[in-house]
């Protein structure tokens, strides 16, 4: 070894650097995935524990700063944050993962339809992707949810609406690519019609790469429900959501209580962090120019 | 040069009136769809007190008993010629409505806009320097969990650590309550959190991107050179790698629009800021859609021209464009 490095004098710091940095990448992916696992667990597990009831107001302790008894305080309402916090996750979570699910169903039959026919089909359906992206998606967001009385179902749809084009354009151009490939020429010398070429030769390919768009959408579709809900546009407010609470938070905290507000948004920031942290180390592996260049 | 620069413009706007049409159409059917009746919305109680002729009179003068398409038509018309109907949660024109909001959000957009350039740009530059060093894990650090945490929420800890303990700045609004008129050093003092808190909100990306980009650009050929030939670090970095990592920065730059508009609607309403992007948010709350349609077509025209002028700024930025014309 030392004489090894005394041979190529370069090599000692270049092969440190990279040994670093591939513990660095195993420590927070673990750290990512830990996280994950505690904040699923407690998203399944403690609805079907606890002993408090969330929605239980108890004036007598309102307004309670963390402690034993309330780990992360109690609101101006009495109820416990935490428990609060673990069932607004929960919420959230389920209009996120129902709201990418939507989008992504429609974004890959929109790049299904446009990357299939092609031609003048596959230039409307690009252009109605971009006016979507024009507009402020947000914005758009609380468009639909105003002209419809708010509600799980009206986030839903204006999530579903605003956040399809990212996976309609990646569909389309794994369409594109799949449409050369030997084994499609193969199919459709064989006899293949149009509708099996896609159902047995495209969607398989196409599955995983719509799943990891679903999955990174979850994230943005979370944030998207939160931010409406604390505009007052979301789900209605006696359900426990990370924006509702948020929202009650912020009356609270011109009085001086910070932990009815710091840990709703805390239980959004970290499985986002996480869920990006994992997605990047998954692109930076399978990317093979990224790759090398992580190795230079 | 001018005149490819000028075609290039046009052409971009020529294609934006197809898709300011489509936004139309589609916020239209959107509020035809809607199950809200607009004029029972407009008594708000009195409906029930109103008798049935009035309503029908109503309906009857803001043109809802006519057919689909000639009620788009004239809308649309209308709102062609500037006369953008009247909002029906604040009962005044929508035009005065914004006209005297867009002002209050370009201010605190500008300055915020300023603000997140020169920080990101320093702070993107000192990460990329120092690579792998404590201060670049902070900085990138930051910027991932800025990137993740919700802007709202920055926004409350912000006002409960600068308003609420330490005193030093109001926790929102435009002016003191007690205030007769606006004064500068008041609207200072309150332009604060809001402004910090949306360039804050909006460097992440430009952080991590201008420190890539100019990492990868280190390893450059004339970077190299450069400091082969002795020339001072601030020099090699600030003059010779920055300028070639930046340019790519102009283009994305006019495609974060929508993500300014997002955060500016966010921001200003934890501040109670008194502009337009807050505004929309009233405005859906009362489902007041004339008021609406304008706020969301102003952003649309605010994307649109985003990405424009991004496009002209590139021309200007590189050389070989400028020297060779629009290609």
């Amino acid at each position: 070894m030392t004489t090894g490095t005394r041979a190529r004098p370069w090599a000692r710091g270049r092969d440190r650097g990279r040994r670093d940095r591939r513990r660095d990448g195993a420590g927070s992916r673990r750290l990512a995935t830990l996280t994950l696992a505690v904040l699923g667990l407690a998203v399944l597990l403690v609805p079907l524990v606890a002993r408090l009831d969330q929605s239980q107001v108890d004036l007598q302790s309102a307004s309670l700063p963390p402690g034993l008894a309330h780990p992360f305080g109690t609101d101006e309402m009495g109820r416990d944050v935490l428990l609060r916090v673990v069932y607004g996750l929960r919420v959230s979570l389920l209009v996120g993962l129902v709201a990418a699910a939507v989008s992504a169903t429609v974004g890959t039959l929109v790049g299904l339809v446009a990357g299939t026919l092609g031609g003048m089909a596959d230039r409307v359906l690009m252009r109605v992707v971009d006016g979507f992206n024009s507009v402020p998606h947000l914005l758009f967001g609380i468009f639909i949810v105003a002209m419809f009385s708010p509600g799980a179902t009206a986030v839903v749809v204006s999530v579903g609406l605003t956040h399809w084009m990212t996976a309609a354009r990646i569909v389309r151009s794994e369409v594109l690519t799949l449409r050369s490939r030997p084994f499609v020429d193969a199919a459709i010398s064989a006899g293949s019609g149009r509708a099996r070429i896609v159902a047995r030769h495209f969607l398989p390919h196409l599955a995983p790469h719509v799943a990891l768009a679903a999955v990174l959408m979850v994230p943005h579709a979370v944030w998207h429900e939160t931010a409406l809900s604390f505009l007052g546009l979301g789900l209605p407010p006696h359900l426990a959501s990370l924006g509702n609470m948020i929202n009650d938070g912020a009356r609270s905290l011109l009085a001086g209580d910070w932990w009815p507000s710091l840990f709703p948004g805390l239980f959004i920031l970290l499985p986002t962090l996480a869920i990006s942290s994992l997605a990047q180390r998954w692109r930076d592996r399978t990317d093979p120019r990224r790759r090398s260049e992580l190795q230079l | 040069m001018i005149r490819a620069l000028a075609r290039m413009a046009v052409w971009r706007l020529v294609f934006a009136v197809p898709l300011l049409l489509a936004v139309t159409m589609g916020m239209f059917a959107l509020a035809k769809a809607s199950p809200f009746d607009p004029v029972r919305q407009y008594l708000g109680d009195r409906a029930l007190t109103t008798s049935p002729e009035v309503t029908e009179r109503i309906r009857a003068n803001w043109g809802l008993d006519r057919p689909l398409a000639e009620q788009y038509l004239t809308w649309l018309g209308n709102l062609v010629r500037g006369d953008l109907g009247d909002s029906r949660s604040l009962h005044r024109p929508v035009a005065e409505v914004i006209g005297d909001r867009l002002g209050w959000t370009l201010l605190a957009v500008g300055c915020a806009l300023v603000l997140m350039l020169a920080g990101s740009l320093v702070a993107g530059v000192l990460a990329a320097w120092r690579r792998g060093s404590w201060l670049d894990r902070v900085i990138t650090g930051t910027a991932y969990a800025n990137e993740a945490a919700p802007v709202f929420w920055t926004g409350l800890l912000v006002i409960w650590v600068f308003a609420v303990k330490l005193r030093w700045l109001p926790s929102g609004g435009l002016t003191d309550p007690a205030a007769t008129g606006v004064e500068p050093g008041d609207l200072l003092r309150h332009m604060v959190l809001p402004v910090v808190v949306l360039a804050f909100s909006q460097s992440s990306w430009l952080v991590l991107f201008v420190r890539e980009s100019l990492i990868g650009t280190l390893r450059e050929d004339f970077v190299v050179g450069a400091r082969a030939r002795g020339l001072r670090e601030s020099t090699v970095i600030l003059r010779h790698a920055l300028r070639a990592a930046l340019l790519p920065f102009i283009t994305l730059l006019g495609a974060r629009v929508p993500e300014l508009v997002t955060g500016a609607i966010l921001v200003e309403s934890v501040f109670s800021w008194p502009g337009v992007a807050s505004t929309s948010v009233q405005a859906a709350l009362s489902a007041d859609f004339p008021l609406l349609a304008a706020l969301t077509l102003l952003a649309t025209l605010a994307v649109v021209v985003g990405s424009l002028l991004a496009d002209t700024a590139y021309v200007f930025a590189d050389p070989r464009v400028r020297v060779l014309g629009v290609s």
